[in-house]
Protein backbone atom coordinates (compact mmCIF):
# COMPACT_ATOMS: atom_id res chain seq x y z
CA UNK A 1 0.00 0.00 0.00
CA UNK A 2 2.39 2.60 0.92
CA UNK A 3 4.61 1.51 -2.12
CA UNK A 4 1.74 2.42 -4.20
CA UNK A 5 1.22 5.87 -2.47
CA UNK A 6 4.95 6.15 -3.28
CA UNK A 7 4.38 5.67 -6.68
CA UNK A 8 1.59 8.27 -7.20
CA UNK A 9 3.72 10.61 -5.45
CA UNK A 10 7.05 9.56 -8.03
CA UNK A 11 4.89 9.71 -10.95
CA UNK A 12 2.41 12.93 -10.59
CA UNK A 13 3.36 14.34 -13.65
CA UNK A 14 3.72 11.18 -15.67
CA UNK A 15 0.14 10.27 -14.46
CA UNK A 16 -1.54 13.40 -15.15
CA UNK A 17 0.11 13.83 -18.85
CA UNK A 18 -1.51 9.71 -19.58
CA UNK A 19 -4.67 10.49 -18.03
CA UNK A 20 -5.08 13.92 -20.71
CA UNK A 21 -4.37 11.32 -23.21
CA UNK A 22 -6.65 9.23 -22.52
CA UNK A 23 -9.31 11.91 -21.79
CA UNK A 24 -8.35 13.42 -25.09
CA UNK A 25 -8.71 10.34 -26.96
CA UNK A 26 -12.06 9.20 -25.34
CA UNK A 27 -13.94 13.03 -26.30
CA UNK A 28 -12.55 13.25 -29.88
CA UNK A 29 -14.11 10.11 -30.68
CA UNK A 30 -17.49 10.75 -28.66
CA UNK A 31 -17.55 13.99 -29.86
CA UNK A 32 -16.75 12.87 -33.67
CA UNK A 33 -19.14 9.72 -32.49
CA UNK A 34 -21.99 11.78 -31.75
CA UNK A 35 -22.39 13.71 -34.65
CA UNK A 36 -22.00 10.54 -37.44
CA UNK A 37 -24.33 8.71 -35.22
CA UNK A 38 -27.27 10.86 -34.27
CA UNK A 39 -27.51 12.00 -38.12
CA UNK A 40 -27.82 8.67 -38.62
CA UNK A 41 -30.18 7.58 -35.71
CA UNK A 42 -32.29 10.50 -36.82
CA UNK A 43 -31.94 9.64 -40.48
CA UNK A 44 -33.20 6.42 -40.28
CA UNK A 45 -36.46 7.29 -38.84
CA UNK A 46 -37.73 7.40 -41.34
CA UNK A 47 -37.62 4.32 -42.95
CA UNK A 48 -37.96 1.49 -40.47
CA UNK A 49 -36.26 -1.37 -42.71
CA UNK A 50 -33.83 0.73 -43.14
CA UNK A 51 -33.40 1.58 -39.02
CA UNK A 52 -33.25 -2.42 -38.72
CA UNK A 53 -30.50 -2.90 -41.31
CA UNK A 54 -28.05 0.06 -39.80
CA UNK A 55 -29.36 -1.18 -35.59
CA UNK A 56 -28.06 -4.81 -37.08
CA UNK A 57 -25.05 -3.82 -38.80
CA UNK A 58 -23.79 -1.54 -35.51
CA UNK A 59 -24.59 -4.50 -33.07
CA UNK A 60 -22.54 -6.79 -35.58
CA UNK A 61 -19.60 -4.13 -34.97
CA UNK A 62 -19.93 -4.59 -31.41
CA UNK A 63 -19.70 -8.01 -31.04
CA UNK A 64 -16.36 -7.55 -32.87
CA UNK A 65 -13.80 -8.08 -30.03
CA UNK A 66 -11.92 -4.23 -29.42
CA UNK A 67 -7.87 -5.96 -30.10
CA UNK A 68 -9.51 -7.92 -33.08
CA UNK A 69 -10.86 -5.11 -34.21
CA UNK A 70 -7.58 -2.85 -33.78
CA UNK A 71 -6.08 -5.81 -35.19
CA UNK A 72 -8.14 -6.01 -38.45
CA UNK A 73 -7.92 -2.40 -38.99
CA UNK A 74 -3.89 -2.21 -38.59
CA UNK A 75 -2.73 -3.54 -41.71
CA UNK A 76 -5.93 -1.35 -43.69
CA UNK A 77 -4.61 1.79 -42.19
CA UNK A 78 -1.20 0.86 -42.94
CA UNK A 79 -1.93 1.87 -46.09
CA UNK A 80 -2.83 5.49 -44.95
CA UNK A 81 0.59 5.21 -42.67
CA UNK A 82 -1.47 5.10 -39.70
CA UNK A 83 -1.39 1.09 -38.70
CA UNK A 84 -0.19 1.85 -35.33
CA UNK A 85 -0.98 5.26 -32.34
CA UNK A 86 -3.72 7.35 -32.62
CA UNK A 87 -5.62 7.22 -35.31
CA UNK A 88 -7.05 3.39 -35.47
CA UNK A 89 -7.61 3.93 -31.74
CA UNK A 90 -10.22 6.46 -32.28
CA UNK A 91 -11.56 4.98 -35.23
CA UNK A 92 -12.12 1.83 -33.31
CA UNK A 93 -13.67 4.03 -30.69
CA UNK A 94 -15.98 6.08 -32.88
CA UNK A 95 -17.21 2.57 -34.60
CA UNK A 96 -18.09 1.24 -31.35
CA UNK A 97 -19.80 4.16 -30.05
CA UNK A 98 -22.12 3.86 -33.40
CA UNK A 99 -24.62 1.14 -31.29
CA UNK A 100 -25.62 2.89 -28.44
CA UNK A 101 -25.68 6.72 -30.07
CA UNK A 102 -27.37 5.24 -32.86
CA UNK A 103 -29.89 3.54 -31.00
CA UNK A 104 -31.11 5.28 -28.35
CA UNK A 105 -31.51 8.42 -31.31
CA UNK A 106 -33.64 6.12 -32.85
CA UNK A 107 -35.71 5.09 -30.05
CA UNK A 108 -36.23 8.59 -28.36
CA UNK A 109 -37.08 10.08 -31.79
CA UNK A 110 -39.57 6.83 -32.63
CA UNK A 111 -41.18 7.10 -29.02
CA UNK A 112 -41.70 10.90 -29.32
CA UNK A 113 -45.84 11.01 -28.53
CA UNK A 114 -47.28 11.80 -31.90
CA UNK A 115 -49.72 14.14 -30.50
CA UNK A 116 -46.97 16.07 -30.00
CA UNK A 117 -45.85 16.20 -33.61
CA UNK A 118 -49.45 17.09 -34.51
CA UNK A 119 -49.24 20.15 -32.41
CA UNK A 120 -45.96 20.90 -34.08
CA UNK A 121 -47.34 20.60 -37.33
CA UNK A 122 -50.89 22.22 -36.58
CA UNK A 123 -48.81 25.48 -35.34
CA UNK A 124 -47.72 25.98 -39.12
CA UNK A 125 -43.82 24.73 -37.74
CA UNK A 126 -41.62 22.81 -40.72
CA UNK A 127 -40.10 20.00 -40.54
CA UNK A 128 -36.74 20.98 -39.60
CA UNK A 129 -37.99 22.81 -37.08
CA UNK A 130 -40.25 20.88 -35.79
CA UNK A 131 -37.52 18.31 -35.31
CA UNK A 132 -35.08 21.29 -33.47
CA UNK A 133 -37.46 22.57 -30.66
CA UNK A 134 -39.78 19.48 -30.49
CA UNK A 135 -38.04 15.92 -31.36
CA UNK A 136 -34.77 16.91 -30.35
CA UNK A 137 -35.60 18.62 -27.19
CA UNK A 138 -37.86 15.45 -26.19
CA UNK A 139 -35.32 12.74 -27.15
CA UNK A 140 -32.30 14.83 -25.45
CA UNK A 141 -32.29 12.57 -22.45
CA UNK A 142 -32.48 9.63 -24.10
CA UNK A 143 -29.60 10.32 -26.45
CA UNK A 144 -26.91 11.71 -23.40
CA UNK A 145 -27.65 8.14 -21.74
CA UNK A 146 -26.57 6.46 -25.45
CA UNK A 147 -23.59 9.10 -25.17
CA UNK A 148 -22.97 8.03 -21.61
CA UNK A 149 -22.55 4.54 -22.46
CA UNK A 150 -20.73 5.32 -25.20
CA UNK A 151 -17.78 6.96 -23.24
CA UNK A 152 -17.95 4.91 -20.44
CA UNK A 153 -17.28 1.79 -22.96
CA UNK A 154 -14.71 3.68 -24.98
CA UNK A 155 -12.44 4.80 -21.93
CA UNK A 156 -11.97 0.90 -21.18
CA UNK A 157 -11.55 0.31 -25.01
CA UNK A 158 -9.31 3.59 -25.49
CA UNK A 159 -7.27 1.38 -22.04
CA UNK A 160 -6.39 -1.12 -24.69
CA UNK A 161 -5.38 0.39 -27.47
CA UNK A 162 -2.37 1.56 -25.50
CA UNK A 163 -1.39 -1.68 -26.87
CA UNK A 164 -1.55 -0.43 -30.80
CA UNK A 165 0.73 2.31 -29.37
CA UNK A 166 -2.18 5.26 -28.22
CA UNK A 167 -1.03 6.21 -25.36
CA UNK A 168 -3.15 7.12 -22.49
CA UNK A 169 -3.57 4.96 -18.90
CA UNK A 170 -3.15 2.09 -20.18
CA UNK A 171 0.61 2.46 -20.45
CA UNK A 172 0.56 1.91 -17.29
CA UNK A 173 -1.06 -1.37 -17.37
CA UNK A 174 0.98 -2.67 -20.41
CA UNK A 175 4.48 -1.10 -18.68
CA UNK A 176 3.52 -2.72 -15.38
CA UNK A 177 3.11 -6.24 -17.15
CA UNK A 178 5.89 -6.31 -19.30
CA UNK A 179 8.14 -4.98 -16.40
CA UNK A 180 6.49 -7.26 -13.70
CA UNK A 181 5.96 -3.81 -11.71
CA UNK A 182 3.01 -4.23 -9.24
CA UNK A 183 2.40 -0.98 -8.16
CA UNK A 184 2.38 0.08 -11.76
CA UNK A 185 -0.29 -2.46 -12.94
CA UNK A 186 -2.44 -2.01 -9.67
CA UNK A 187 -2.29 1.93 -10.58
CA UNK A 188 -2.88 2.23 -13.88
CA UNK A 189 -5.95 -0.29 -13.14
CA UNK A 190 -6.92 1.93 -10.36
CA UNK A 191 -7.00 4.99 -12.66
CA UNK A 192 -8.38 4.17 -15.45
CA UNK A 193 -11.67 2.15 -13.15
CA UNK A 194 -12.08 5.96 -11.40
CA UNK A 195 -12.19 7.69 -14.75
CA UNK A 196 -14.82 5.07 -16.34
CA UNK A 197 -16.68 5.66 -12.82
CA UNK A 198 -16.06 9.49 -12.85
CA UNK A 199 -17.43 9.85 -16.41
CA UNK A 200 -20.33 7.44 -15.55
CA UNK A 201 -21.39 9.89 -12.50
CA UNK A 202 -20.89 13.09 -14.59
CA UNK A 203 -22.86 12.22 -17.87
CA UNK A 204 -25.52 10.94 -15.37
CA UNK A 205 -25.83 14.36 -14.01
CA UNK A 206 -25.77 16.08 -17.31
CA UNK A 207 -28.50 13.86 -18.35
CA UNK A 208 -30.29 14.98 -15.66
CA UNK A 209 -29.65 18.70 -16.42
CA UNK A 210 -30.75 18.12 -19.96
CA UNK A 211 -34.34 16.93 -18.95
CA UNK A 212 -36.64 19.81 -19.97
CA UNK A 213 -38.42 20.57 -16.67
CA UNK A 214 -41.70 19.86 -18.42
CA UNK A 215 -40.86 15.90 -18.91
CA UNK A 216 -39.28 15.72 -15.94
CA UNK A 217 -42.53 16.96 -14.24
CA UNK A 218 -44.39 14.46 -15.96
CA UNK A 219 -41.98 11.94 -14.87
CA UNK A 220 -42.45 12.80 -11.24
CA UNK A 221 -46.13 12.77 -11.16
CA UNK A 222 -46.19 8.87 -12.42
CA UNK B 1 -37.11 2.59 -55.54
CA UNK B 2 -36.91 0.43 -52.62
CA UNK B 3 -36.34 -2.74 -54.90
CA UNK B 4 -33.20 -0.61 -56.36
CA UNK B 5 -32.07 0.20 -52.84
CA UNK B 6 -32.37 -3.68 -51.99
CA UNK B 7 -30.54 -4.55 -54.81
CA UNK B 8 -27.94 -1.91 -54.35
CA UNK B 9 -27.72 -3.05 -51.04
CA UNK B 10 -27.06 -6.84 -52.03
CA UNK B 11 -24.50 -5.94 -54.27
CA UNK B 12 -22.51 -3.98 -51.84
CA UNK B 13 -22.42 -6.44 -49.23
CA UNK B 14 -21.10 -9.13 -52.13
CA UNK B 15 -18.53 -6.65 -53.26
CA UNK B 16 -17.60 -5.93 -49.52
CA UNK B 17 -17.40 -9.75 -48.67
CA UNK B 18 -15.27 -10.43 -51.88
CA UNK B 19 -13.18 -7.39 -51.02
CA UNK B 20 -12.53 -8.86 -47.60
CA UNK B 21 -11.30 -11.79 -48.80
CA UNK B 22 -9.22 -10.92 -51.16
CA UNK B 23 -7.54 -9.02 -48.59
CA UNK B 24 -7.13 -11.62 -46.12
CA UNK B 25 -4.84 -13.41 -48.95
CA UNK B 26 -3.24 -10.69 -49.81
CA UNK B 27 -1.92 -10.00 -46.40
CA UNK B 28 -0.79 -13.83 -46.17
CA UNK B 29 -3.34 -15.65 -43.92
CA UNK B 30 -4.40 -18.42 -46.29
CA UNK B 31 -0.84 -19.20 -46.82
CA UNK B 32 0.00 -18.96 -43.25
CA UNK B 33 -2.68 -20.90 -42.24
CA UNK B 34 -1.73 -23.81 -44.77
CA UNK B 35 1.46 -24.21 -43.21
CA UNK B 36 0.63 -27.08 -41.23
CA UNK B 37 2.64 -26.28 -37.62
CA UNK B 38 0.97 -22.79 -37.90
CA UNK B 39 -2.11 -24.76 -38.37
CA UNK B 40 -1.68 -27.29 -35.82
CA UNK B 41 -0.21 -23.97 -33.78
CA UNK B 42 -3.64 -21.98 -34.07
CA UNK B 43 -6.15 -24.82 -33.58
CA UNK B 44 -4.34 -25.22 -30.00
CA UNK B 45 -4.95 -21.59 -29.21
CA UNK B 46 -8.54 -21.59 -30.54
CA UNK B 47 -8.56 -24.51 -28.18
CA UNK B 48 -7.02 -22.70 -24.93
CA UNK B 49 -9.21 -19.84 -25.72
CA UNK B 50 -12.44 -22.10 -26.27
CA UNK B 51 -11.82 -23.75 -22.80
CA UNK B 52 -11.11 -20.48 -20.64
CA UNK B 53 -14.52 -19.14 -21.99
CA UNK B 54 -16.37 -22.76 -21.50
CA UNK B 55 -14.89 -22.53 -17.69
CA UNK B 56 -15.64 -19.15 -16.91
CA UNK B 57 -19.05 -19.31 -18.23
CA UNK B 58 -20.19 -21.84 -16.43
CA UNK B 59 -19.10 -20.72 -13.24
CA UNK B 60 -20.56 -17.00 -14.24
CA UNK B 61 -23.47 -18.17 -15.24
CA UNK B 62 -24.25 -20.55 -11.96
CA UNK B 63 -23.13 -17.64 -9.84
CA UNK B 64 -25.34 -15.10 -11.97
CA UNK B 65 -28.31 -17.03 -11.54
CA UNK B 66 -27.74 -17.37 -8.14
CA UNK B 67 -27.33 -14.37 -6.84
CA UNK B 68 -30.05 -13.42 -9.12
CA UNK B 69 -32.09 -15.85 -7.84
CA UNK B 70 -31.35 -15.32 -4.36
CA UNK B 71 -31.87 -11.75 -3.95
CA UNK B 72 -35.27 -11.56 -5.74
CA UNK B 73 -36.78 -14.27 -2.97
CA UNK B 74 -38.81 -11.95 -0.21
CA UNK B 75 -36.49 -12.38 2.58
CA UNK B 76 -33.81 -10.82 0.91
CA UNK B 77 -35.56 -8.41 -1.97
CA UNK B 78 -34.52 -4.93 0.44
CA UNK B 79 -31.02 -5.81 -0.82
CA UNK B 80 -31.57 -5.80 -4.92
CA UNK B 81 -31.62 -1.88 -4.73
CA UNK B 82 -27.88 -2.02 -3.56
CA UNK B 83 -26.47 -4.98 -5.42
CA UNK B 84 -28.11 -3.66 -8.78
CA UNK B 85 -25.98 -0.48 -7.49
CA UNK B 86 -23.11 -2.15 -7.58
CA UNK B 87 -23.31 -4.82 -10.31
CA UNK B 88 -23.85 -1.60 -12.31
CA UNK B 89 -20.56 0.17 -11.37
CA UNK B 90 -18.41 -3.06 -11.46
CA UNK B 91 -19.56 -3.09 -15.47
CA UNK B 92 -17.89 0.34 -15.80
CA UNK B 93 -14.73 -0.63 -14.78
CA UNK B 94 -12.69 -1.74 -18.07
CA UNK B 95 -11.67 -5.41 -18.88
CA UNK B 96 -8.39 -5.10 -19.29
CA UNK B 97 -8.32 -3.22 -15.58
CA UNK B 98 -9.73 -6.48 -13.97
CA UNK B 99 -7.20 -8.56 -16.06
CA UNK B 100 -4.61 -6.67 -14.43
CA UNK B 101 -5.22 -6.18 -11.24
CA UNK B 102 -6.16 -10.51 -11.24
CA UNK B 103 -2.83 -10.80 -12.30
CA UNK B 104 -1.68 -8.35 -9.18
CA UNK B 105 -3.19 -10.60 -6.64
CA UNK B 106 -2.65 -14.19 -8.51
CA UNK B 107 0.70 -14.20 -10.80
CA UNK B 108 0.36 -14.92 -14.36
CA UNK B 109 -1.20 -18.18 -16.29
CA UNK B 110 -4.85 -20.27 -16.49
CA UNK B 111 -6.17 -19.37 -13.04
CA UNK B 112 -5.45 -15.89 -12.77
CA UNK B 113 -7.40 -14.91 -16.11
CA UNK B 114 -9.73 -17.17 -15.95
CA UNK B 115 -10.72 -15.96 -12.24
CA UNK B 116 -10.93 -12.30 -14.14
CA UNK B 117 -13.31 -13.25 -16.81
CA UNK B 118 -15.07 -15.15 -14.19
CA UNK B 119 -15.82 -11.86 -12.07
CA UNK B 120 -16.28 -9.90 -15.14
CA UNK B 121 -18.79 -12.57 -17.01
CA UNK B 122 -21.02 -12.53 -13.85
CA UNK B 123 -22.10 -9.26 -13.82
CA UNK B 124 -24.71 -8.94 -17.14
CA UNK B 125 -25.81 -12.69 -16.17
CA UNK B 126 -26.58 -10.90 -12.55
CA UNK B 127 -27.95 -8.23 -13.50
CA UNK B 128 -30.26 -9.55 -16.22
CA UNK B 129 -31.31 -12.19 -13.68
CA UNK B 130 -32.34 -9.50 -11.24
CA UNK B 131 -33.81 -7.54 -13.53
CA UNK B 132 -36.11 -10.35 -15.49
CA UNK B 133 -37.23 -12.03 -12.26
CA UNK B 134 -38.31 -8.19 -10.75
CA UNK B 135 -40.18 -7.56 -13.97
CA UNK B 136 -42.87 -10.36 -13.64
CA UNK B 137 -46.00 -8.40 -13.02
CA UNK B 138 -47.28 -9.09 -9.15
CA UNK B 139 -50.36 -10.42 -10.09
CA UNK B 140 -49.11 -12.89 -11.74
CA UNK B 141 -47.37 -14.29 -8.71
CA UNK B 142 -50.45 -13.63 -6.58
CA UNK B 143 -52.26 -15.56 -9.70
CA UNK B 144 -49.96 -18.47 -8.98
CA UNK B 145 -50.02 -18.32 -5.10
CA UNK B 146 -54.02 -18.31 -5.17
CA UNK B 147 -53.28 -21.71 -6.78
CA UNK B 148 -51.77 -22.95 -4.20
CA UNK B 149 -48.32 -23.02 -5.98
CA UNK B 150 -45.42 -22.86 -2.96
CA UNK B 151 -42.43 -20.74 -3.19
CA UNK B 152 -39.97 -23.17 -5.19
CA UNK B 153 -42.69 -24.14 -8.00
CA UNK B 154 -43.51 -20.27 -8.27
CA UNK B 155 -39.30 -19.26 -9.27
CA UNK B 156 -39.49 -22.50 -11.43
CA UNK B 157 -42.85 -22.62 -13.02
CA UNK B 158 -43.49 -18.51 -13.20
CA UNK B 159 -40.67 -16.21 -12.27
CA UNK B 160 -38.06 -17.74 -14.27
CA UNK B 161 -39.78 -18.73 -17.14
CA UNK B 162 -41.31 -15.50 -17.97
CA UNK B 163 -37.99 -14.11 -17.09
CA UNK B 164 -36.27 -16.04 -19.82
CA UNK B 165 -36.03 -14.00 -22.77
CA UNK B 166 -34.16 -11.21 -20.57
CA UNK B 167 -31.94 -14.01 -18.83
CA UNK B 168 -30.38 -15.11 -22.12
CA UNK B 169 -29.82 -11.67 -23.44
CA UNK B 170 -27.68 -11.18 -20.47
CA UNK B 171 -26.23 -14.40 -21.07
CA UNK B 172 -25.57 -13.21 -24.42
CA UNK B 173 -23.97 -10.07 -23.78
CA UNK B 174 -21.75 -11.71 -21.07
CA UNK B 175 -20.11 -14.52 -23.36
CA UNK B 176 -19.58 -12.02 -26.28
CA UNK B 177 -17.31 -9.95 -23.71
CA UNK B 178 -15.65 -12.70 -22.43
CA UNK B 179 -14.41 -13.85 -25.84
CA UNK B 180 -13.71 -10.83 -26.58
CA UNK B 181 -11.60 -10.09 -23.05
CA UNK B 182 -10.16 -13.78 -23.41
CA UNK B 183 -8.28 -12.21 -25.80
CA UNK B 184 -6.20 -10.25 -23.13
CA UNK B 185 -5.82 -13.23 -21.42
CA UNK B 186 -2.34 -13.76 -23.51
CA UNK B 187 -0.94 -10.85 -21.53
CA UNK B 188 -0.95 -12.72 -18.08
CA UNK B 189 0.11 -15.76 -19.70
CA UNK B 190 -2.67 -17.44 -20.20
CA UNK B 191 -2.69 -18.36 -24.10
CA UNK B 192 -5.52 -18.47 -26.06
CA UNK B 193 -6.04 -16.49 -29.69
CA UNK B 194 -4.44 -13.35 -28.03
CA UNK B 195 -0.74 -14.84 -28.33
CA UNK B 196 -1.40 -14.43 -32.16
CA UNK B 197 -2.83 -10.72 -31.85
CA UNK B 198 -0.94 -9.53 -29.54
CA UNK B 199 2.91 -11.37 -31.07
CA UNK B 200 1.78 -10.32 -34.80
CA UNK B 201 1.01 -6.98 -33.59
CA UNK B 202 4.83 -6.73 -31.65
CA UNK B 203 6.39 -8.47 -34.86
CA UNK B 204 4.20 -6.57 -37.46
CA UNK B 205 3.23 -9.83 -38.92
CA UNK B 206 -0.02 -9.30 -40.55
CA UNK B 207 -0.65 -12.54 -41.87
CA UNK B 208 -0.08 -13.56 -38.08
CA UNK B 209 -2.07 -11.04 -36.39
CA UNK B 210 -5.04 -11.64 -38.99
CA UNK B 211 -4.99 -15.30 -37.95
CA UNK B 212 -5.55 -14.80 -34.16
CA UNK B 213 -8.39 -11.73 -35.02
CA UNK B 214 -10.13 -13.29 -37.54
CA UNK B 215 -11.49 -16.54 -36.01
CA UNK B 216 -11.71 -14.34 -32.74
CA UNK B 217 -14.40 -11.95 -34.08
CA UNK B 218 -15.70 -15.58 -35.74
CA UNK B 219 -16.25 -16.97 -32.51
CA UNK B 220 -17.30 -13.95 -31.12
CA UNK B 221 -20.44 -13.36 -33.82
CA UNK B 222 -21.22 -17.18 -34.07
CA UNK B 223 -21.52 -17.72 -30.24
CA UNK B 224 -23.35 -14.43 -30.71
CA UNK B 225 -26.02 -16.00 -33.19
CA UNK B 226 -26.25 -19.34 -31.61
CA UNK B 227 -27.41 -18.11 -28.28
CA UNK B 228 -30.18 -15.99 -29.90
CA UNK B 229 -31.68 -19.25 -31.75
CA UNK B 230 -31.12 -21.17 -28.69
CA UNK B 231 -33.05 -18.70 -26.95
CA UNK B 232 -35.51 -18.42 -29.52
CA UNK B 233 -36.47 -22.64 -28.78
CA UNK B 234 -36.03 -21.87 -24.83
CA UNK B 235 -38.61 -19.16 -24.72
CA UNK B 236 -41.69 -20.93 -23.85
CA UNK B 237 -44.30 -20.59 -26.73
CA UNK B 238 -46.88 -18.37 -24.81
CA UNK B 239 -44.10 -14.98 -24.31
CA UNK B 240 -42.98 -15.67 -27.39
CA UNK B 241 -43.35 -12.34 -29.53
CA UNK B 242 -44.54 -12.27 -32.95
CA UNK B 243 -41.66 -13.62 -35.75
CA UNK B 244 -40.45 -16.46 -33.38
CA UNK B 245 -42.87 -18.79 -33.86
Amino acid sequence: MTALIQFFRDNTDTIWRLTYEHVWIVSLAVCLATVIGVSIGIAITRDEKMANRVINAANVLMTIPSIALFGIMLPILSVIGHGLGKVPAVTALVLYSQLPIIRNTYTAIKNVPPELIEAGKGLGMSNLRRLREVEIPLAIPVIIAGLRTAAVMNIGIAAIAAYIGSGGLGEFIQQGISRVYNEMIVAGALLVSLLAIFVDIAMALVERLVTPKGTALEKKMK
Amino acid sequence: MSRLFEKAYRFILLVALVAAGVFVERMGVVDYLLDPFEFAYTLDLIGQHLTMVGVSMLLATLTGLAVGIIFTRPRFKRFTGIVMYIVGLGQTIPSLAVIAISMSFMGVGFKPAVFALYIYSVLPIARNTLAGINSVPSWMIEAAKGMGMTNLRILFQVELPNATRVIITGFRISLVINIGTTALAFLIGAGGLGEHIFTGIDLMQPAKLLAGAIPTTLLALTADYLVEIFGVLVIPRGIRVEGEK
